[in-house]
């Protein structure tokens, strides 16, 4: 196994000796790990936290455990010499830890923004030293950001959704200042729970005043329940989007985790709100 | 305080084997707990690291990352496993003492739950804060959950103070519904908390030495160890109030004055720890109980030894946290309590076989 990684770093040294990349590198938040892969330096990667499940060859890193509960010496132990770490990454004094020990450390944003993913691929390339794939990839993430707005624009409906988070427990729906709300915001859509801020408690009555067209779940909250659990619910059995049963589900790391996908998520979801 | 309750025959029987035992198993797990961990180095190498701290002007010029390893991220975190067992051992052996009760321990008089007020003042409240505050950050949630306990406890204090004698009926009535009250305004800012504030405050609560930076540690352990020995010089008036309150004040112990004194110790020693750790439960209230089921109810062996048997127990528990998952982290507050909570079901069931019942 480490035979494999050693050779797979020194090919990936040789074919880019110019730019000398760091050859050992650990990935914090599931966006960074995507970009890291989108820019092609996925064999780099020596560690990756919980949330990093996407791509598939991301969930066979070794963990570093979930992105704001690091351990700095778990971390060292991977003998990294870059890590990237999303800003929601802590507690702050292991990231101190981390640094002090002589590793590079580089910190991302997590606003909710095409301009901040596009910042975020700049940074991710420029400190794996790719700086020519870091340019193909905006390109490409440019010509698809300007193809998707372009056809938002002309979307003639702007339906009611409401984001529902259910991973098990009490559903959450989500308002604004949050990745859905972002979300539906840049695909045409209204939020129908506006009214609130952050992730909050789902009431039924809340649910019946919000009134939405469409409820939007992820394909990991159905999993646990499915269409008809979910919609016998009280409050939401009763909003139009549940008597008609318009309930649109995406895959959540897509949905919510502002990566170098965002385009084609955004497209997806203007499409799903609109199915019926 | 008086001759007649200092003139207490000297412990004896098992009572100097045992905390003998017990220092030893707390060098034991302070070595062992510097040389395991995530980040492999060697036996060797520990030795060479310690040898040039010890000796002044010996390092190499050159950056050493093992030495920043075992320096700045292992021993900062044994010391202050150490310092947080001892001192939360020590403290629930006073509470246990002062309550003349097995179950006390220092969360009955509101210290851990006006902690995590404070933490969840700080958590959700710092969004709110001038980014110039944000900043000097790092001793803000300590900070404030140090405030906290001090305060809820002074406040669970004076509201169960009555005149006359021993107020510790009230005080534990009064330290209930401050618990509650506490937990309330826990439980509003969690509904007001952001998702990942969410995450912060629900994390805190289960415990961790590793958020904590070099100089908190510093801090957090000196407080400990001040009020941990002021605290042992309450044992010979302990030992008088397990005759009773009125008992104690006929030996000359000024009961109010122990009380007062105590509350205000077991507040300043918990608080500065809870404010570095988090939650950290358990310790407190199995470690009294083990050195009392090992060498009787004499508060002079109880309250050193409790202190050393929490010691060993976080630094087993933290080694352990820190390497069973690796390269990740579980939360060394689910460990006390997995690792303490068996030992001492063990032990009950062995003193209940002893005494034939």
């Amino acid at each position: 196994m480490r035979g494999v990684l050693l050779a797979a770093c020194l090919t990936l040294a040789v074919t880019h000796a110019s730019a000398a990349p760091p050859a050992r590198v650990v990935s914090v938040g599931g966006a960074v790990t995507e970009m890291v892969y989108a820019l092609g330096a996925g064999t780099a990667l020596v560690g990756a936290d919980s949330t990093s499940i996407h791509p598939s060859e991301a969930g066979r890193l070794p963990r570093v455990g979930y992105m704001r509960q690091l351990s700095a010496e778990g971390v060292l132990s991977l003998k990294p010499a870059l890590v990237l770490a999303t800003a929601e990454a802590g507690p702050p004094a292991v990231l101190e830890q981390i640094r002090g020990a002589g590793v590079r450390l580089e910190r991302l944003h997590v606003r909710h923004s095409p301009e901040a993913v596009r910042e975020n691929i700049r940074t991710i390339a420029d400190a794996l030293g790719r700086g020519t794939a870091g340019d193909a990839l905006l390109q490409r993430f440019d010509a698809d950001w300007r193809a998707t707005r372009t056809r938002i624009a002309g979307l003639p409906t702007r339906p009611r959704v409401l984001f529902v988070m259910a991973h098990g427990g009490a559903p959450m729906v989500g308002g604004r200042d949050t990745a859905a709300d972002a979300m539906l915001e840049l695909a045409g859509a209204a939020n129908a729970a506006s009214g609130i801020t952050g992730y909050k408690p789902l009431t039924a009555e809340a649910a019946l005043a919000a009134a939405p067209d469409v409820i939007l779940v992820t394909d990991q909250a159905l999993e646990a329940g499915g269409i008809d659990a979910l919609l016998q619910r009280p409050g939401l059995a009763l909003t139009p989007a549940g008597r008609a049963k318009r309930v649109a589900t995406m895959d959540a790391v897509l949905l919510l985790g502002f990566g170098p996908r965002l385009p084609q998520a955004v497209d997806e979801l203007a499409t799903k709100v609109r199915a019926w | 305080m008086v001759t007649a309750v200092r003139a207490w025959p000297r412990p004896a029987g098992r009572a100097p084997a045992v905390l003998g035992i017990l220092c030893t198993a707390v060098g034991a797990a302070f070595v062992a707990s510097l040389a395991v961990g995530a980040f492999p180095i060697g036996i060797g190498r520990i030795v060479e690291i310690l040898a040039d701290m010890a000796v002044p002007g010996n390092a190499s010029g050159s950056f050493d990352q093992d030495a920043a390893v075992l320096l700045s991220i292992r021993l900062p975190r044994a010391v202050l496993a150490v310092c947080t067992g001892a001192g939360l051992g020590m403290a629930g052996a006073v509470m246990q003492g002062l309550f003349r009760n097995p179950l006390a321990d220092p969360a009955v008089i509101g210290v851990s739950s006006g902690a995590a007020l404070g933490a969840a003042i700080a958590i959700v409240g710092v969004s709110l804060l001038p980014t110039a505050f944000r900043v000097a950050g790092g001793f803000l949630l300590p900070g404030a959950a140090f405030t906290s306990a001090v305060i809820t406890t002074a406040l669970v204090y004076r509201a169960g103070r009555q005149d006359g004698a021993s107020g510790m009926h009230s005080m534990l009535l009064a330290g209930i519904a401050f618990n509650a009250i506490a937990f309330a305004g826990v439980g509003t800012l969690s509904f007001i908390a952001s998702d990942e504030q969410l995450r912060n405050l629900s994390f805190w609560s289960l415990g961790s030495l590793g958020q904590a930076s070099r100089d908190l540690v510093m801090t957090s352990s000196i407080a400990a160890a001040v009020g941990a020995l002021l605290l042992w010089r309450l044992a010979p008036a302990l030992n008088a109030l397990a005759l009773g309150a009125a008992e104690a004040a006929h030996l000359g112990v000024d009961v109010r004055g122990l009380e007062r004194r105590a509350v205000l110790l077991v507040a300043l020693v918990v608080g500065a720890l809870v404010a570095a750790t988090g939650v950290i439960s358990f310790v407190g209230l199995v470690a009294p109980h083990i050195v009392r089921l090992a060498c009787g109810p004499d508060h002079r062996i109880v309250l050193p030894g409790a202190a050393l048997f929490g010691a060993a127990l976080m630094l087993a528990a933290d080694a352990v946290a820190r390497t069973v998952a690796a390269p990740a982290e579980l939360p060394v507050g689910v460990l006390t309590t997995a690792v303490g909570a068996p030992f001492f079901l063990g032990l009950l069931l062995r003193a209940r076989r002893a005494s034939g019942l």
